[in-house]
């Protein structure tokens, strides 16, 4: 009885093994001959004779993308109709950025295609590039022209070529601050420099979709420039903390004097319902810091829905490139109340003198009752040039 | 010390306010830090002195008759130090303490804040702590004069005299902007420290505006306070350009005392300027111009 049901387990054990293995080799088929979008993206290893790419518009866009995705460029490059128009290097400065961009460091993780005409010859095809940052994805918009040559479909890439400043000399009076702190061998009566004074100007929490979310706007009163955080506790009718949230990058962390920034400070999950009162935290620090670049933020202009927006274009007074700029926006009523803060990262380099458009998004069910706004922009420089 | 020594002096230090006091050993009852002194001792034989204080125990050898001698380097710490002369038959003890030095050798200088805005009354404090130079508190009162002085300005100087061993005093910020030096000195001894005077807001913000090509070139006068000091550079200055409903900024530090930075030009264009809560005049910029 013990050594036939002892063999009765073998057998079904060898069952479900068998079972798994053929799932697993069925499972691994199925994703090589139909591979995602999202796969084709981002593997490591292109498979051509399974993907016929070239034989429909779609196709060749998808083949297209995919090459690009897995930073193929040359190969991508190769495929193009209109490669005669510009350089290797100018396609591959469009997708990957220069200048140590965020667009350098970004991932395509994927990608939407809408045929918009399709005839026997050509084609017309809008692809929704998604990429991924640290900071977050953008995606990039491109409208493709296909058209047939043989029995091959190619792709005509619409190149965005990276406007170029005529050399020159740009004279900057450079202004920067800084900081001897007090040392370790000091001794305790040495005395230190103080951090700067900063203060929240402007505080107003809303209900956003069931959470709370805090808005307000702090200012560094001082005549150094300050590195600022804020912190926001939610605290019960009991006193006890629900939740402590800090703005994280919903906020401009270096203000030189008389500088303003908003900042927002998401609580995801906790109802307003719940909350009696707020404590604010901010800080401030002092800071080594530069007064340069400048930048102007030309032609601002809200757009209104469905797609409601805050759009202009950053342009860098300096000579020096600014890696990755982040613009906030900041939206008030007519009463001037604070209605919303939301912030865009630019995904090209801001080079001296070259516009370089941004768009901050502004939820549509809020549209309404923006009456005015403000935009600041702070960069990230790598290293000086 | 050994832990037979230590035994001995729990022993000493238990039994001593158990016997009379027969001031069989001759101490001064202060000492000064860091200097020589001498204990007298009566009788014979051998015993053993220890010294017990915030300095730290001490046990010596001695011989009951002589004198016991003590270095310079010897007791360093200023307090209240007890002594136990034990010997095989008694155990004599005495109290005696050390005092600081009275020559000044360092001073421990708070001063407060780092930064302050002009004409600020009582604005600034001082507090000084003088030492001797075996870093003990002095406590007898010492003169120590306070100075507040720059280039721009006819220094401020008081004396004050330490009250256990610290001075203190309040001072009002000058009223032109700077830095300023802050000084505590007693005997040859000098502290430094660096206090900032900033001026206030921005005050009476005028800009101009003149044509170059396809842009407008805006510039600021010199940003002063309402007491006509100069605004530090680096305050941010906003320009702000509104034009057929758009609106151009650009948030630029002051260099050398002036903001200036360049838009685009467009007729009919309005342009205004402001720093922190201050606001300045405003251009219309004309067809004709």
């Amino acid at each position: 009885m013990t050594s036939e049901s002892n063999n009765s387990g073998s057998n079904k054990g060898t069952v479900i093994a068998l079972a798994i293995g053929a799932v697993t080799v069925l499972l691994v088929v199925i994703g090589t001959v139909w591979p995602s979008q999202s796969a084709l993206a981002n593997g490591g290893s292109y498979v051509p004779f399974l993907a016929s790419f070239s034989s429909s518009p779609e196709g060749a866009v998808n083949g297209l993308l995919g090459k690009i995705g897995r930073h193929d460029f040359a190969s991508a490059y190769d495929d193009l109709a209109n490669k005669s128009q510009f350089t290797e290097p100018d396609f591959e400065r469009d997708l990957n950025g220069t200048y140590a961009s965020l667009r350098t460091y970004a991932a395509l993780t994927g990608f939407d295609v809408y045929p918009q005409h399709s005839s026997a010859d050509d084609a017309k095809i809008r692809v929704n590039l998604h990429w991924s940052s640290v900071v977050g994805g953008f995606s990039d918009v491109r409208d493709l022209d296909v058209t047939k040559s043989g029995d091959q479909w190619r792709v005509a890439w619409p190149v965005v070529l990276e406007a170029k400043v005529p050399p020159q000399v740009i004279p900057v009076n450079y202004l920067r601050w800084d900081v001897i702190y007090r040392g370790a061998g000091d001794d305790w009566g040495s005395q230190d420099v103080e951090a700067p004074h900063v203060r929240i100007i402007d505080m107003h929490p809303i209900d956003r979709g069931g959470s709370v979310v805090v808005l307000g706007e702090i200012l560094n009163e001082d005549t150094v420039p300050a590195f600022v955080t804020v912190k926001s506790s939610l605290l019960a009718k009991n006193g006890s903390v629900i939740a402590t949230e800090d703005a994280f990058d919903k906020i401009s962390h270096l203000l030189l004097p008389k500088q303003v920034t908003p900042f927002r400070i998401d609580f995801r999950g906790v109802a307003m319902s719940q909350v009696d009162s707020i404590r604010m935290d901010p800080s401030s620090s002092l800071i080594a810091a530069s007064a340069d670049p400048v930048i102007e933020i030309e032609n601002q202009k809200l757009s209104p829905l469905p797609n409601s927006s805050l759009s202009g274009e950053l342009l860098n007074q300096s000579g020096q490139v600014a890696n990755i700029a982040h613009v906030l926006g900041t939206f008030y009523d007519k009463s001037g109340h604070l209605v919303w803060v939301s912030d865009e990262y630019t995904n090209r380099a801001l080079l001296p003198q070259i516009p370089l458009p941004f768009t901050v998004a502004l939820p549509p069910d809020l549209a309404g009752q923006v009456a005015t706004y403000r935009v600041v922009t702070s960069t990230y420089i790598s290293s000086p040039q | 010390m050994n832990r037979c020594s230590a035994i001995l002096l729990g022993l000493a230090v238990a039994v001593a306010p158990l016997m009379a006091q027969t001031s069989a050993v001759q101490i001064p009852k202060t000492v000064s830090a860091g200097s020589s002194f001498s204990i007298g001792t009566t009788g014979s034989g051998d015993a053993t002195l220890y010294i017990v204080g915030p300095g730290g125990a001490f046990e010596r050898k001695v011989q009951l008759g002589n004198q016991v001698e003590f270095g310079p380097s010897d007791i360093t710490t200023a307090g209240h130090y007890s002594m136990f002369v034990v010997s095989s038959s008694s155990t004599e003890s005495a109290q005696f303490d050390v005092v600081a030095s009275s020559a000044p050798a360092s001073i421990s200088f708070l001063a407060k804040p780092s930064r302050l805005p002009v004409s600020l009354h009582n604005g600034i404090s001082g507090v000084a702590y003088v030492f001797d130079i075996y870093r003990n508190l002095i406590l007898q009162p010492t003169p120590v004069t306070f100075q507040l002085s720059s280039a721009e300005h006819t220094p401020q100087s008081r004396t004050e005299t330490t009250r256990d061993g610290v001075a203190w005093i309040k001072l009002d910020s000058p009223a032109s902007a700077g830095s300023t030096q802050f000084d505590a000195a007693a005997g040859d001894v000098i502290a430094k420290r660096v206090i900032e005077e900033v001026p206030g807001e921005a005050c009476n913000l005028k800009m101009s505006a003149h044509g170059s090509g396809q842009r407008i070139v805006l510039q600021t006068e010199p940003v002063r306070d309402c007491s006509g000091n100069a605004v530090p550079d680096g305050t941010v200055v906003t320009f702000t350009e509104t034009y057929n409903g758009e609106e151009t900024t650009a948030d630029v530090p002051l260099k050398r005392g002036i903001a200036t930075t360049d838009m685009p030009l467009h007729a009919g264009a309005v342009i205004s300027v402001a720093a922190g809560v201050a606001t300045g005049n405003e251009v219309r910029w004309g067809a004709g111009q």
